[in-house]
């Protein structure tokens, strides 16, 4: 059974969504996605101890041996985003019960759900997969849910979203199966060991060269790196709560995957970095995206689409951290992947109790909210801490290490940037705080009360995550520090 | 108690402000007044050389240190911390009681936190928390004002402690250590950083705006608990890291004398003693920056002996805010017919700031002058003089004449509540006690070197340049040379400065406000278009924050897509 692992982490998400689809309930198909992520969630944590045991696991599908059969390779990294993506289902699960019955008409809930388990099948497989055409298969069943997905918000504006998110998307992942179909006329192979091994024969080619641009801007556009994040801020802004918190805490942190995967594992930290200078692509458009899309966000009246554009700086953190093309800056590239999605996690989830009650995200809707829903704003304060990066909180590790790398490299005004976007940041929070907890709500609504627990429990867990993996980082920092030296080819 | 004994002092202060939180009414009242005395016996328990110390992210941090400077500013702190909880005991829940006293009592253990840090990480934390509980004291007044000002307070010191950290970071990039000890200017970024950093709390010119901006709109109680802790931490910060550096002395001498300038001019009362603030965190800095044992004891004594007469002067203008509704010296006077005892605290605070024999100052503001003079510094001796007499005229003279005495105002209030004048007590008898025996504060000082304050030229220079002020204000008066209102300003700047006159005096005080104002507007506007600029390009309809149509989208696919693979190509190539 253990031996299986790999493959259930995928199977069983895959076989729960036809599942979901067949109950006729919502509340059933609700029970099956639980029952799924928990389990997911459950052998993620199996196969990382496993991998820091044992090293990589390799698993044959079908017993047909790599390069010829499909690969699941799982080492370090992938395990850590294992971790991640099943962590952020099992915990915003029990979150979607409440917030779905609100947000989606009961007709859709099951197939809600199906959508739902589907798309993180697709996440699940990206990362467990050693074969780039699977890559690329996992990728456009994690990408067509999450437009379903996007589409089935309340405002109509979520449809032409989901579109605009369908486009690029598509576009993304067009430009991904290019870069994999050049690399496979010139290698014969679609294994990521495999490729490794004859790209390095190979040397530098023409046919290589433009399978690497398009394979960059593809795995941009799907993590939506500045300026091809444009889809972004509406497919967060307008998706149904459960959604923007799931999609914003998972689905960019797997195009971050990819994106280490290609470059450094298939062709190399030597061929990407030496060769190629990804570096002095990635690095400016990082610290472009940091600073203008904290600008952005400081202006938005809507609180999601707010967080939409933080996200979209704080990916640029992650794009910096391995642009760095250092051990320490990668540890904090890949530190920032999990931090990052505790943080955005606990926000949006903050943010779907307040629609859940208010019924609005506008942050004008948020005036004296502060008092009427104290568990919902404290939370959202708490989440906005970390965002910040204050000491205790997860925020402050990564950039803790995003600085380090920094001065390493003797860049100290990449340092003071991110300390200056860090003040950004407050600016943006405290507006939501200056609102919620310093202006009086309009009049006496006494329908505005606390949000329930069933939404309450599971955006505290995910606070009280920020601050334990905050002040006990010694987990994420062992395992981000050990994944960025292989991935740099050091021993771990 | 003998278990409660060398805990971490902040402890005890983060878990009464808890209980403060969740009590109402004389309990309340008497945890608030539990709280310091509990936290002095536990001092009494600590050791020099106690530790707390474990490993995070490859450092040693050490949250909780004892040595002798730190336990000077302990028992400082608890003394002030007792004084202000004893002064704000009176406040009701219309006053926003709850959150004023539990952040007063938060804001004392963060300061005492900080002195107890044997890092900059864990220092970094305190920092922080020092401005983030004390604006609620700002805030609690509760008008439209006081919200603006304790935001622009709380960002200017949320950005001191984001410097002290990426300092702190620089320093352990540079040096590998990030221990809160002696830190080397010389050509190390990481050291300017924390200057900075420090520089902003302690006031240093053109970083002062904060206190003159916030401590006069705090509500009366919480003013007191401002003046006593944030500047105070920063003194004892530059002890422990920047003692010796030259940068400092020039500094100091700076924050002694401008100041002056700005307080004749001004009229808000408790803004006086903003200013007045900032003078004599000046005398310490220049101790500082002397850096000899005897500069640095008078650095520490004199901000021991400046947390009383100041937090009492604070205290006496706090109630005359809250029985009359007014602060601004034009329409204050003749209060001491109806408030003669607090008209005599009041008196009892001036004497001491001015430096009368007998009271606080004395002792301790002559060690960093006398420093001065020892280590051949001549050129500071004349400026802390003329700094001295500026502080007699504004704080000794201008502050009680304008409230208590001067011209009557007409109004006739009652004396406060008797827990404010029980504190403000405490505080004059403390001014009397430290200066009639010197030996009890020196014996706490923790640097070794021998004073005697009560030597015969100090007392003769000190009476001289007093009484010649007194005899000058006496004069004038009789034969009426100055109508009242100039009197008040202009006396002990006419003994001093009988040369220059003191029209001129207010000349260049005006001018230097106006070129600061000017400079300032200037400043602004730019912010102003800068803002307006960022708005234009990052506002909701601009063009980085607009829905764009697919359509553009996918050209910036396709611009990128070019420009990646010329940009391969030519990396190729080359």
């Amino acid at each position: 059974m253990t031996a299986h692992l790999p493959v259930l982490q995928v199977i069983i998400p895959l076989l729960a969504a036809p599942l979901c689809a067949l109950a006729r309930r919502g509340r059933i198909a609700w029970g099956i996605a639980l029952a799924t992520s928990w389990t997911t969630f459950w052998i993620a944590i199996q196969l990382l101890a496993r991998v820091r045991s044992e090293g990589p696991i390799s698993y044959a599908l079908g017993g047909w041996a790599a390069p010829v059969g499909i690969e699941y390779r799982i080492d370090l990294l992938s395990a850590f985003v294992l971790v991640i993506v099943t962590g952020i289902g099992a915990v915003v699960t029990p979150y979607a019960l409440k917030s779905v019955e609100r947000e989606i008409e009961a007709a859709k809930i099951p197939l809600f759900y199906a959508a739902f388990v589907l798309c993180l099948t697709g996440l699940l497989g990206i990362t467990v997969t050693g074969d780039v055409f699977n890559v690329f298969v996992f990728l456009e069943i994690s990408s067509l849910s999450a437009y379903a997905l996007i589409g089935l918000g309340q405002d109509r504006r979520a449809l032409t979203a989901a579109f605009q998110y369908l486009i690029m998307g598509s576009i993304g992942a067009t430009f991904i199966v290019i870069g994999i179909g050049m690399m496979y006329v010139m290698t014969g192979s679609l294994n990521m060991a495999d490729l490794s091994v004859l790209l390095a024969e190979l040397g530098p080619n023409r046919t290589i060269v433009v399978a690497f641009g398009f394979l960059t801007v593809g795995i941009s556009l799907k993590l939506a790196l500045f300026p091809l994040h444009l889809w972004l801020p509406n497919a967060y802004t307008y998706a149904p709560s459960t959604v923007t918190a799931f999609i914003a805490a998972t689905a960019t942190k797997v195009a971050v995957y990819m994106l280490l995967r290609f470059f450094f594992t298939i062709f190399g930290v030597v061929f990407s970095f030496d060769v190629m200078q990804l570096d002095r692509v990635l690095l400016p458009l990082a610290l472009i995206a940091i600073v203008t899309m904290s600008l952005v966000a400081i202006f938005q009246t809507n609180v999601k689409r707010m967080l939409a554009y933080s996200s979209v700086a704080q990916i640029g953190y992650m794009i910096l951290g391995i642009s760095l093309a250092s051990v320490t800056g990668l540890t904090g590239g890949i530190l920032h992947l999990f931090n990052h999605a505790l943080i955005k996690g606990s926000l949006f989830m903050a943010m779907g109790c307040v629609m859940y009650r208010v019924g609005s995200v506008e942050i004008d809707a948020m005036r004296g909210l502060g008092k009427k829903m104290p568990w919902t704003m404290a939370a959202f304060v708490a989440g906005g801490l970390s965002l910040i990066g204050v000491p205790l909180t997860v925020g402050f590790i990564s950039k803790w290490y995003l600085i380090l790398g920094a001065l390493e490299r003797g860049w100290w005004p990449v340092a003071a940037l991110i300390l200056a976007a860090s003040l950004m940041a407050v600016v943006y929070i405290w507006r939501v705080v200056e609102v919620a907890y310093f202006q009086e709500g309009p009049g006496e609504d006494s329908s505005i009360v606390e949000a329930p627990l069933a939404l309450l429990i599971p955006t505290w867990v995910l606070v009280f995550a920020n601050f334990y993996f905050g002040i006990d980082a010694t987990f994420t920092t062992e395992v981000a520090g050990a994944a960025a030296r292989s991935l740099m080819g050091l021993v771990p | 108690m003998g278990s409660l004994m060398g805990l971490p002092p902040f402890l005890i202060f983060f878990v009464g402000a808890l209980v403060v939180a969740l009590t109402t009414g004389h309990v309340r009242r008497g945890v608030l007044l539990a709280i310091p005395v509990i936290g002095a016996l536990n001092l009494l328990g600590l050791e020099i050389g106690d530790t707390v110390e474990f490993e995070m992210l490859g450092y040693t941090l050490v949250p909780f240190k004892v040595d002798r400077l730190a336990m000077m500013f302990g028992y400082l702190f608890h003394l002030a911390a007792f004084l202000g909880n004893l002064y704000a005991l009176h406040l009701e829940k219309k006053d926003g009681a709850g959150v004023q006293h539990t952040s007063a009592v938060l804001y004392a253990g963060s300061a005492i936190g900080a002195v107890y840090t044997g890092d900059l990480i864990s220092l970094f934390v305190f920092w922080e928390l020092l401005a983030l509980t004390s604006v609620f004291l700002i805030w609690a007044r509760k008008t439209e004002r006081s919200f603006r000002v304790g935001f622009r307070y709380l960002v200017i010191h949320v950005l001191s402690g984001v410097l002290l950290l990426s300092g702190a970071l620089m320093l352990a990039h540079e040096t590998g250590s990030i221990a809160f000890g002696p830190i080397e200017l010389d050509g190390s970024m990481a050291g300017w950083v924390i200057l900075l950093a420090f520089g902003i709390k302690a006031a240093f010119p053109l970083v002062h705006n904060w206190i003159t901006d916030a401590y006069p709109e705090g509500t009366p109680t919480g003013t007191v608990f401002l003046s006593a802790f944030t500047t105070k931490v920063a003194v004892f910060a530059l002890v422990r890291t920047f003692a010796g550096a030259d940068v400092l002395i020039y500094v100091g001498v700076t924050m002694t004398c401008f100041p002056i300038f700005y307080a004749v001019i001004e009229n808000d009362l408790r803004r006086v003693l903003s200013y007045s603030m900032i003078n004599q965190i000046g005398f310490m800095v220049t101790g500082v920056g002397l850096g000899t044992a005897l500069a640095l004891n008078g650095a520490v004594a004199h901000a021991f002996a400046d947390v009383i007469f100041k937090g009492l002067l604070f205290m006496t203008m706090g109630s005359v805010l809250q029985m009359t509704g007014r602060i601004n010296g034009s329409d204050l006077g003749g209060l001491y017919k109806t408030m003669p005892i607090t008209a005599t605290f009041c008196v009892i605070g001036a004497l001491a700031i001015s430096a009368f024999p007998l009271f606080s100052a004395f002792i301790t503001k002559s060690m960093v002058m006398t420093a001065a003079l020892e280590e051949g510094h001549v050129w500071v001796w004349p400026f802390l003089l003329f700094a001295s007499a500026g502080v007699l005229e504004h704080a000794g003279i201008k502050i009680p004449y304008f409230s208590f005495f001067g011209h009557d105002s007409g109004i006739r209030a009652k004396e406060p509540p008797k827990n404010m004048l029980a504190a403000m007590m405490i505080g004059a008898v403390l001014c009397v006690v430290i200066g009639v025996f010197p030996g009890l504060l020196y014996s706490l000082l923790p640097f070794a070197a021998e004073y005697h304050p009560y030597d015969l030229t100090h007392v003769l220079t000190q009476m001289q340049l007093l009484l010649f002020g007194a005899l000058a204000v006496v004069w004038l008066m009789r034969t009426g040379i100055y109508p009242p209102e100039i009197r008040a300003l202009n006396i002990d700047a006419e003994w001093t400065y009988r040369w220059l006159g003191p029209r001129l005096i207010r000349g260049i005080g005006g001018a230097v406000a106006r070129v600061d104002s000017a400079v300032r507007g200037r400043v602004l506007a730019v912010v102003r278009k800068a803002l307006r600029g960022a708005h234009r390009g990052h506002g909701p309809q601009g063009i980085l924050a607009r829905t764009w149509p697919t359509g553009s989208m996918i050209l910036w696919v396709a611009i990128l897509l070019a420009a990646f693979l010329v940009f391969y190509f030519l990396s190729q190539t080359f």
